[in-house]
């Protein structure tokens, strides 16, 4: 079903496309471009540059998924969404895919109706402390200020955290991460509490990082991944094997600079499938046959984004960690391509 | 005899004295100190708690500007370069050098910034015939000023001649206009609407020209339906065929007519739309699309009819009741629930058309208070010329009323101006906010705080200062008129 | 007689054309149309909800309001912990609202008044700053001033660890860094201002009544301080009419004074007050009362925001009073500040005060800007967390606009009343 409502003259561009319950990848197509619901600027994850050119770990999953269905990572709109309006942008079809560091959970699979197809960031909830506090545990936090992002899963594991611990805490809540970063750095708060990834970005970026301890509780689990609405399987699934195509890249040693080279030499067959030299693991998408070919080509493979944006080389400086690929001790697990 | 006098009285003066200097303390200087600062202890008391105060503020602000730092890259070197020169504090101002763009425009692709400016000087000409109507000078000078601006603004840009003559030619050729017959500048302000969205958002030349079609019905059937349906019967119908034609034959049409001839510019998107750009966007369009909404409201407020009546009083005391973020959260998050399933459009829009409302709401209250300053004699008289409720309105009622409310009616407008920075709630890159969050985001920037504050601050103020006294000067004026 | 019944003749019988035509019906025939296409609306949107609702597989329902929050506020002015519910924590909010707007409207008409004033005043300096900054203040948005006074309140201040005294430090005889003012009773540090809290030792507890509780002490207190008003307009009263008949007013003012505070002193003794002083402990100030930094700069700048434009309003009442009002008074033989009270001010008032109620109904709904600073009010439980945490935008947003709109009404059905009661009475 797809309607448009007409407000005269000013609608008639201002209109995008209806949201309809199954066909997201056609619409995409359809319009030729790829709305992507990105952070309103979180550095290393997704923000955009002096020229508007958005830039991180997340935005380039979403010039992935552009260049696998449309054949061009730059058919890409990204929508800046906050914590509050995030959901609801992809609810009412704003936007087709949301990639913004979201937490799975139960209730946003189920109340919310969306589908978490992937996890391509395993994060988990840490504490920032000033060394000259002398505090080493979370656990010696009793009695504490912490600065904590509204509108966050964060949120309600601090609670619980403290509260299972039987310790109290006031909380200062803030917006976003730079407003947490500025707090925490004039005193507002003695702790900042947020997903690991962000605590050593933020850190990263500090005047005197090393004034700065990470205590090493990680009090929650937070698997971060791309979101689309509940019940346009097909096109989950084409977020899904694009990330996983990503990953395999990188199992299999492919890279940007070599993907083209690989493609024709390889005997790997499923290094083939996955290029799309042979068999039809595209098509069966609803996409070209060389769909992850150009998605490798566009943005390299899961390492490669993970160094160029959020990696040790960068300022944010984050180690792989558990992202690391199931191969070298880390869950990065993609499925068989066959 | 002659001598008598001169015996009797010992001297005479027969010229006057020259005028003594007035003591110190009632001339000059000293004078306007005593009168206007020290006329007295309480009077000497506060002076020295405002020059203390003043002191207090100037003494922080005064070296943060001097030491003005506009060349760094970065936050970090510009505060290297003035610890290297010795000085405390200092504004970087490198931040606005390189981030300006985004503070004007948002993401509008730069090479197209001679559209929003050719918008932008438009949109002053479109408004002469509102403001001074048939007014030579007044719109020879706002057009004259208008083109001045947006050619100088251009040559800034750097922006090739081709760009800079067709700009300039439409402009010099509307000034022109503005001095041979002011009074046809009000076709200007007629098509100001679509011109004006062609050149923001681009795309064909057809979707605009279709869309003014359907106003075109409404005139149309105003014109010849006037004397079978009376004023009310002929716009409703040209309303409910235009209704029709937008929604079934709008898009069909032009989409065959730019498939026929295309002509467009090249399309730019919303989401690319931030900065003052988007402020002036959200505040003109509301404000002008509210007008009319809000005289409607006004007149169904002072309505007999009991539930015309009703419904513009409960429209009007619910929006005004309820905080602007709330409606603008409504736009981002409730209006999925109202429209039918599977509708979806732009953010832009549906915030805008939420600020109208807004807008409407307090217009509507300023337009009440206009109606109810006029003598009551003006109604009686319209009565007794026979004149029907449409035609009191138009050719006395509203005439008077909407003079009276012009300065309230700015004074919307500059409070609607101040509130467009509360879209960044929604996720709009709004000047104030949504560029400073993105502009610190960048690791280059990281940290800064006060600089794209008081840029932007600064930009508000000189605007929206420039407003308040161009309605004090309307209030003036208009007061002579009154007694 | 015979004229009227011919001319009423046509009018007689009823034809479909004169719903439109005829003056007499066309009224009803719009509002009959008005009234349909209304319904008809509302029924579309009504009906749109229902069919979103259902292609979303959600109901519409409060319930989530009695489920556990499970987050924690900093301010709170009722109890709450993350235990309480939604409901709670909405309540919470409110009340946090409501002191901004009540404390926000209290501020910004002292200083408006001030300010108002001082614009007429003859000092050329004062006059002049006073200009600047109700310009400045009118013509910039509130939401910059709220983050602009946010940020020095929490960049400036000094941390708690600054208020320590370490065993080294006293060994080198230095002073800590920071110390409390206010006879070491009140603390300023970077997370807001610890102050000392009012404690009862022996308090009447508290009930709730559909959820909302009501400390009973504070109502207890309440009571007391109102009887004893009473009860001194009483004294006053008697005192007018003794007056009235001997021509000698008898002295009460020490009778005044001791019906308005003994009682209040002797209940709070009996109740145990004392003050509890914050001190320093591991991390923080503990004890007393922390009033936020988000809370200060929010209040702060709708006070100086909302009073220039009161200012504004003052300056227009006292010169909508014309010159002829004054001088007349004086003529009267009446003394200036005699002047002021009895002549300029009940006439400037009714200029005034109009404007000013909207002003504080314009500050009230400011409140809701508290968002910026991440203070939680309504919006920030209610239309924030709550909304966020449950998903539930629909139900969250329609109830916060409608306490808004009840707030709203409250106050402008004040400002109704009030008019009625000043209105020129001419007779």
């Amino acid at each position: 079903m797809k309607r448009s409502v007409f407000f005269g003259a000013l609608t008639v561009a201002g209109l995008a496309a209806g949201a309809s319950a199954a066909a997201t990848l056609d619409e995409v197509k359809a319009r030729g471009e790829l709305i992507c619901g990105s952070n309103t600027g979180l550095a290393g994850f997704g923000a955009p540059d002096a020229s508007g050119n958005w830039q991180g770990f997340d935005v380039a999953l979403c010039k992935a998924l552009g260049a696998s269905v449309l054949g061009d990572a730059t058919k890409v709109r990204f929508v800046p969404t906050t914590g509050e309006t995030r959901f609801t942008a992809l609810a009412s079809g704003e936007v087709d895919v949301l990639i913004r560091n979201s937490t799975w959970t139960l209730t946003r699979d189920t109340e919310l109706a969306f589908d978490f197809v992937a996890v391509n960031y395993y994060d988990g909830q840490g504490f920032m402390v000033k060394r000259d506090l002398g505090v080493s545990s979370a656990k010696e936090l009793d009695g504490a200020t912490v600065c904590i992002q509204t509108g966050t899963t964060t949120e309600l594991n601090l609670a619980d955290f403290f509260k299972s611990n039987n310790m109290t805490y006031t909380p200062v809540n803030v917006a976003d991460d730079s407003e947490a970063q500025r707090q925490y750095l004039a005193g507002a708060c003695d702790a900042y509490t947020t997903d690991a990834s962000g605590l050593a970005a933020s850190r990263a970026t500090m005047p005197d990082p090393g004034s700065h301890v990470i205590l090493p509780e990680i009090i929650s689990k937070e698997p971060l991944g791309p979101v689309v609405r509940h019940g346009d399987n097909n096109w989950g699934d084409v977020v899904r094997w694009t990330y996983y195509a990503l990953l395999t890249a990188e199992e299999k040693g492919i890279t940007a600079a070599n993907v083209e080279e690989v493609a024709a030499s390889s005997t790997d067959p499923e290094v083939r499938r996955l290029l799309g030299v042979e068999g039809d693991m595209g098509a069966k998408l609803g996409l070209d046959p060389d769909a992850f070919k150009r998605a490798i080509a566009a943005v390299g493979n899961y390492g490669e984004v993970f160094e160029a944006n959020v990696g040790e080389a960068t300022p944010i400086g984050l180690a792989r960690g558990l992202n690391a690929l199931w191969t070298q001790g880390g869950l990065q697990y993609a499925p068989p391509f066959r | 005899m002659s001598d008598t006098h001169a015996q009797t009285v010992r001297f005479v003066r027969d010229t006057m004295l020259p005028a003594a200097t007035a003591p110190v303390g009632e001339r000059g200087a000293v004078k306007w100190l005593r009168e206007n600062l020290f006329a007295g202890p309480w009077n000497s008391a506060l002076t020295i708690l405002a020059i203390f105060v003043l002191y207090q503020a100037l003494s922080s602000i005064i070296p943060w500007l001097l030491n003005s730092m506009w060349n760094a890259g970065s936050l970090s070197e510009c505060r290297e370069i003035l610890a290297a020169k010795g000085d405390t504090s200092g504004a970087c101002w490198g931040v606005i050098r390189t981030r300006w763009h985004q503070y004007m425009f948002g993401f509008y692709p730069p090479d197209l910034y001679w559209r929003p400016l050719l918008a932008f000087g438009l949109l002053f000409i479109a408004l002469s015939p509102v403001l001074y109507y048939g007014s030579r000078q007044a719109a020879t000078a706002i057009a004259g000023a208008a083109t001045a601006f947006v050619l100088l603004a251009l040559l800034g840009l750097g922006e090739g001649a081709g760009r800079l003559a067709v700009v300039g030619g439409v402009l010099l050729a509307l000034t022109a206009l503005a001095w041979v017959a002011p009074k046809k500048l009000v076709w200007v302000t007629a098509l100001y609407a679509p011109v004006c969205f062609l050149l923001l958002w681009g795309g064909s030349v057809w979707s605009p020209v279709v869309a003014l079609l359907g106003f075109g019905l409404i005139v149309a059937a105003y014109i010849w339906g006037q004397g079978v349906l009376g004023t009310v019967g002929s716009v409703g119908a040209g309303i409910v065929l235009a209704v029709l034609f937008w929604i079934y034959i709008d898009v069909p049409l032009a989409i065959a007519l730019s498939a026929v001839v295309p002509i467009g510019l090249q399309p730019v998107a919303s989401n690319e739309f931030g900065g003052f750009l988007l402020a002036i966007i959200i505040g003109v369009t509301a404000i002008s699309f509210s007008l009319p909404l809000g005289i409607l409201l006004a007149l169904g407020r002072q309505s007999n009819l009991f539930i015309v009546k009703t419904l513009s009083v409960g429209f009007i005391e619910f929006i005004r009741g309820v905080p602007l973020i709330t409606l603008l959260f409504t736009a981002s998050l409730l209006l999925q629930y109202f429209l039918p399933p599977g509708t979806n459009f732009d953010i832009i829009l549906r915030v805008i058309i939420l600020v109208t409302f807004f807008a409407a709401a307090y217009l509507a209250e300023v337009i009440r208070g206009g109606l109810a300053a006029l003598p009551r004699g003006q109604y009686e008289a319209a009565d007794a010329l026979g004149l029907d409720y449409w035609q009191a309105q138009r050719l006395i009622i509203l005439p008077q009323a909407l003079k009276i409310s012009i300065p309230g009616i700015v004074s919307t407008f500059i409070g609607l101006f101040k509130d467009t920075t509360l879209v960044s709630f929604v996720g709009l890159m709004d000047p104030l906010r949504g560029v400073t969050q993105i502009v610190r985001a960048d690791l280059d920037w990281k940290g800064i705080y006060w600089e794209p504050y008081v840029f932007v601050g600064a930009l508000f103020f000189v605007m929206c200062y420039g407003m308040s006294q161009y309605s004090q000067y309307l209030e003036r004026k208009l007061r002579t008129d009154h007694r | 007689m015979h004229m009227a019944m011919a001319s009423d003749a046509p009018g007689n019988e009823f034809r479909l054309g004169m719903l439109i035509y005829d003056t007499r019906y066309r009224s009803l025939t719009i509002q009959v149309i008005v009234l349909i296409l209304f319904g008809l609306a509302v029924a579309w949107l009504l009906n749109n909800t229902v069919q979103n609702l259902e292609a979303k597989g959600r109901t519409f329902n409060y319930g989530f309001l009695w489920q556990r929050a499970g987050y924690d506020i900093q301010q709170q002015l009722i109890p709450y912990t993350n235990d309480s519910t939604h409901f709670r924590a909405l309540l919470v909010g409110l009340m946090n609202t409501l002191v901004v707007a009540i404390l926000g409207c209290i501020g910004a008409t002292i200083v408006g008044i001030i300010v108002g004033v001082l614009r007429l005043s003859k000092n050329w300096l004062v006059s002049k700053l006073m200009t600047i900054y109700v310009e400045i203040f009118r013509n910039i948005p509130l939401l910059l001033w709220i983050l602009f006074i946010f940020v020095p309140l929490g960049e400036l201040a000094p941390n708690p660890t600054d208020f320590r005294v370490t065993e080294e430090m006293q060994a080198a005889g230095e002073e800590p860094r920071a110390s409390m003012i206010l006879f070491d009773t009140v603390a300023i540090t970077a997370r807001g201002v610890n102050a000392p809290y009012p404690l009862l030792e022996r308090p009447l507890g508290t009930v709730d009544v559909a959820g909302i509780p009501f400390n009973l002490s504070v109502l207890a207190f309440l009571a007391v301080v109102g009887a004893s008003f009473y009860a001194n307009s009483l004294i006053r009263r008697r005192a007018r009419a003794v007056q009235e008949a001997t021509g000698v007013r008898p002295v009460i003012w020490w009778k005044s004074l001791l019906i308005l505070f003994a009682p209040a002193i002797v209940f709070l003794w009996a109740l145990g007050f004392h003050l509890e002083v914050p001190e320093l402990t591991r991390f923080n100030f503990s004890g007393g009362v922390l009033v936020q930094n988000s809370f200060i700069a929010l209040l702060i700048a709708l006070i100086l925001y909302t009073g220039a434009f009161i200012a504004e309003i003052v300056r227009a009442g006292i010169l909508a009073v014309s010159k002829g009002q004054t001088e007349a008074a004086f003529a009267l033989g009446l003394r200036p500040n005699r002047t002021m009270s009895l002549i300029i001010l009940p006439q400037a008032l009714r200029v005034i005060i109009p404007p000013l109620i909207s002003q504080f109904l314009n500050l009230t709904k400011n409140t809701s800007l508290g968002i910026a600073v991440s203070y939680l009010d309504l919006r920030g439980t209610l239309g924030g967390i709550t909304l966020n945490q449950t998903g539930r935008e629909l139900e969250c947003m329609l109830l916060m606009m409608l306490i808004y709109l009840i707030i709203s009404l409250i106050i402008s059905s004040l400002m109704n009343i009030y008019n009625r009661s000043v209105r020129l009475k001419e007779r």
